[in-house]
């Protein structure tokens, strides 16, 4: 596999502009003759789409929601990053760009990174504009808050409700190319694989979600915007129908699969309550400004929080890390959230959690200020746990939120499959083994709105796209095997549900590549998974047919993909036989139990390779140079 | 906690439909509805019979795809939340429980409890925007946007677009969904040039898919999860006029 990351020489700075340059232009005349296939309506997916049709490109969308508007980043809540500097404090360009490589701890590409920085500025505007109503101050300025791992305030913000903000300004965009023609929509439309003709990727297979029809869409070029793969865990943050296929059926077709072990837990969640949970909920990071995370010093203690008293109580960040507290990164946050509950310090009818408390800050300012500042957080958390949190501390716990792992791409955002681009979650570009708060939504808009409308245009000017119709023989070879593997399904009729294979593969995953991994456990799960695979093709029962609405289905198909992508997570883990960012290898840490990073081995991004059923993949290495930040180590004491 | 469901079942568009009568047994306090759901789905599924239907993803409110009629109320009797909100504490052991699919013409069902709304999207397309496009924009803060007016279209672009509000509606009326829209927009500098011919096309578009029309019952901010208000359709009504006076001419 051939990794040339196509990166345009010059000073960083400029490479972008100079690149935009160069880039071959397609005559307007010739462009309505272009198609190209976007899946996804995500902020990724429908910003392209919107912005390829204002280009006047043939633009068809699918996604499997019934309404493009409801696509994972709805869900985002805390903000969008933009090197505004409206605030004065000493934001740029230089410095977003620098917060974002070294909170990546040094594993990202630098030239995308600064690309990054530089159209963040430009996506606050494109928001306004849209009538995205962005928190105001008094004076009717945008405001601003700050963000984990950056000392300037750069996020914009819409109430805790940003992502819905911004996803319904992307949805509305592409509303309008929809009225217009510039974008025919396939909402209940789930991609099942791609098609590639002598090289190229020239279409996809898709499945309709209400009758079942399997059929094939050709183009000149396909964007992924598939979102992310955090429900390879089975319990995260992630909206439920979240998946890894249509990165995964690319994959096995030979686009390269980058870092899949970067994944991020983050570590104010709800902790699970019962056996029958179906997802994590997020609580804003916005809490550690005022509650203090705290166990018992014994393991067992099993006295209400309220009649535990000060002596007895370990305020662990604070004792570990005084400067940063409670305050601390969210990947060191999160690891020693998970010690001390291994320990047998966790709270909680399981012993899953640690307390968030917030009684000294309601002393200090009184229940009404708290209030004011995290009302709808206590709401929202009473809601689900039926405990008020102004009257015994937070039950908090880590839970998987974000995969910086996902599709190599190169700077152009093209994947190992010339014709097939990845953007927004699905690509592994932008964060390296770890991502800044308030920074993936910026990258989806980033690459929808800003970049994959030109780089794809530097692609199809470069012709040779002969067209291939719907009947083609690579067309129908790949419609065969989607329904091949759909008949499979439906006949294994063993005893299982799909979710009871999901939820053993994610308790694995979870076990042995969740916040801290090491090689015997990694191994172990490697023995695992495969053995569970096998199982789920015979003993996994998926009740009605193809030909109609069939949420097992659906749901069947999905956990197949996570259970050979589940695999290689852990393949990749042990392979980096380093720390860096998420991704904790007990054996690499420091004295004082820090993540520690092996530049001379791996200041690389790992890029897999399929190679066939059961077989081992092959690893491929892009070398990772950093010409503008020096790598150092990490310290928040 | 056990419990009765009697679960509206329905093959697909042409089918009648019936409600089936199920046992939930052994139910967390803790959990969710539509975990519970999950729970009879999962013994329905090893019994090799056929799951329930229904749409859900975010499981945390905002993303509106789930939607069902909870006892007689869609979102059930709770306020100002969505079906995946409601937790099991709020019901008892014993107690019987009635779910249905969203009803109206314009939302025909595909199965059981999913129903097909995309009639919101055709309302947005017809005008629910801005018509600007990408790397036309002025820098952000060239416009200054009083926090009054940003606030007040934040709480009408707050809307998930879920449907509860026409399924509660006697008329099976979209108003407080089309109106959330025109305010939002309609409150900004940046959807002023299209203000009222957006209203109009919008509302025309409305008219057209079948919904009905609003006899301020109210029933829809009820049920509304994110507790939008029926003054925006009282906003949204004064722009229909001025338009139809002003000829459908913007400015
Ligand atoms: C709870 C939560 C809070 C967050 N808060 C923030 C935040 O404050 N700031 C921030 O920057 N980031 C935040 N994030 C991360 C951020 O929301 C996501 O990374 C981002 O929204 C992903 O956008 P996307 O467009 O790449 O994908 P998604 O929004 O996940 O969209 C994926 C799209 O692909 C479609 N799709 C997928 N597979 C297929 C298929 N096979 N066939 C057809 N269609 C398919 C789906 O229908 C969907 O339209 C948060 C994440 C979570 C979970
Ligand atoms: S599942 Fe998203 S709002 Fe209920």
């Amino acid at each position: 596999m051939e990794l040339n990351a196509a990166i345009p020489s010059g000073p960083i700075e400029k490479r972008w502009d100079n690149h935009r340059f160069e880039m071959k232009l397609v005559n307007p005349a010739n462009k309505r003759k272009l198609s190209v296939i976007v899946v996804g309506s995500g902020l990724a997916g429908a910003s392209a789409s919107a912005t390829m049709a204002e280009l006047g490109y043939d633009v068809r969308c699918f996604c499997y929601h019934d309404s493009p508007r409801r696509a994972h980043s709805i869900a985002a809540q805390g903000g969008i990053n933009a090197a505004k500097n409206y605030q004065n404090d000493g934001d740029s360009v230089f410095r977003l760009f620098y917060d974002t490589v070294k909170g990546g701890d040094f594993r990202a590409r630098e030239s995308n990174v600064y690309r990054l920085a530089q159209i963040s500025v430009s996506i606050i505007d494109q928001c306004v504009a849209q009538g995205v109503p962005f928190a105001r101050e008094y004076g009717g300025m945008l405001a601003n808050r700050s963000f984990g791992g950056a000392q300037v305030s750069r996020t914009f913000y819409a109430r805790g409700q940003t992502g819905q903000q911004l996803l319904l300004g992307a949805y509305q965009a592409l509303a309008r190319q929809i009225e217009l023609g510039g974008v025919k929509m396939f909402p209940r439309h789930e991609m099942l694989d791609v098609i590639l003709v002598d090289g190229r990727c020239r279409g996809i297979v898709t499945r309709d979600m209400v009758d079942g029809t399997v059929r094939s869409y050709t183009a000149d070029a396909v964007v992924l915007a598939t979102g992310g793969y955090s429900n390879a865990f089975y319990l995260s943050t992630n909206a439920k129908a979240c998946n890894v296929s249509a990165a995964w059926r690319a994959h096995r077709r030979g686009a390269g699969f980058a870092n899949p072990c970067y994944t991020q837990i983050h570590p104010t969640c709800i902790p699970q309550s019962g056996d029958y949970q179906s997802k994590l909920t997020l609580m804003s990071e916005s809490l550690r400004n005022d509650g203090r995370i705290w166990v018992p010093k014994k393991a067992d203690d099993n006295r209400p929080a309220a009649q535990i008293p000060e002596g007895d109580r370990d305020y662990y960040l604070e004792r570990i890390y005084p400067s940063f507290g409670n305050l601390s990164p969210r990947d060191i946050a999160s690891r020693r959230a998970k010690e001390v509950v291994d320990e047998g310090r966790g709270v909680g009818p399981l012993k899953n959690g640690v307390y968030l408390d917030f009684a000294d800050a309601i002393g200090r300012l009184g229940a009404p200020a708290i209030g004011e500042r995290y009302g709808n957080l206590f709401d929202m958390y009473e809601r689900i746990t039926g405990e008020s949190p102004y009257e015994m501390p937070m039950r908090i716990y880590p839970a998987p939120h974000y995969t910086m792992g996902g599709l190599w791409v190169d700077y152009n955002l093209m994947t190992t499959i010339p014709g097939l681009f990845a953007i927004g979650e699905a690509n592994f570009s932008d964060h390296g083994a770890n991502r800044l708060g308030a920074s993936a939504l910026m990258q989806g808009l980033a690459d929808g709105y800003f970049v994959i409308p030109y780089t794809i245009g530097n692609y199809l000017a470069r012709g040779g796209l002969d067209p291939v119709a719907e009947d083609h023989a690579d067309c129908k070879g790949v419609e065969q095997q989607v329904n091949d593997r759909i008949q499979r399904l439906l006949t294994a009729s063993g005893k299982r549900t799909a979710d009871s294979f999901h939820r053993e593969l994610g308790r694995i995953i979870w076990d042995k590549c969740g916040m801290a991994r090491n090689k015997a456990g990694l191994e172990e799960a490697l023995q695992k998974i495969p053995a569970l695979r096998e199982e789920f093709w015979e003993n996994v029962r998926v009740p009605g047919v193809g030909a109609d609405l069939n949420q097992e289905l659906e749901r069947a198909g999905r956990v197949a993909d996570f259970l050979e992508q589940g695999e290689l997570m852990c393949r990749d883990a042990l392979d980096r036989d380093e720390s860096c960012g998420g991704h904790f290898r007990e054996e690499h840490q420091t004295g004082e139990g820090e993540a520690a990073r092996d530049d001379e081995r791996f200041s690389h991004a790992s890029v897999w390779e399929w190679t066939g059923e059961n077989q081992a993949q092959r690893k491929n290495v892009e070398e990772l140079t950093f010409e503008y930040v020096q790598p150092s180590q990490r310290s928040y004491k | 906690m056990n419990l009765t469901l009697h679960v509206w079942r329905q093959a697909g568009p042409n089918d009648k439909g019936r409600f089936e009568k199920y046992e939930a047994r052994d139910i967390s306090e803790h959990a969710s509805f539509l975990e519970m759901l999950d729970i009879l789905n999962e013994e329905l599924v090893e019994k090799g019979q056929e799951p329930i239907a229904f749409e859900h993803d975010c499981r945390e409110g905002i993303c509106g795809s789930c939607g069902m009629v909870i006892n007689g109320v869609p979102h059930s009797k709770q306020k100002a939340i969505t079906s995946c909100q409601l937790h099991m504490r709020s019901f008892k052991d014993g107690d019987e429980i009635w779910i249905e699919p969203f009803r109206a013409t314009a939302f025909p069902v595909l199965k059981d409890l999913v129903v097909d709304r995309s009639a919101f999207d055709r309302i947005i397309q017809k005008g629910g925007y801005v018509s600007v496009r990408t790397g036309n924009a002025v820098d952000a803060n060239a416009t200054p946007i009083p926090k009054t007016d940003a606030d007040a279209a934040f709480d009408a672009a707050t809307c998930i677009g879920c449907g509860a509000c026409v399924a509660a509606c006697p008329n099976a009326s979209a108003m407080l969904f089309t109106s959330a829209k025109v305010s939002h927009l309609g409150l900004l500098p940046q959807g002023q040039p299209e203000r009222y011919k957006r209203v109009e096309a919008m509302v025309a578009q409305m008219d057209q898919e079948g919904f009905g029309s609003c006899t301020n019952h109210g029933a829809c901010q009820n049920a509304c999860p994110k507790s939008i208000s029926i003054e925006y359709i009282a906003r949204m009504n004064r722009d229909l006029m001025k338009a139809k006076l002003l000829g459908s001419k913007d400015d």
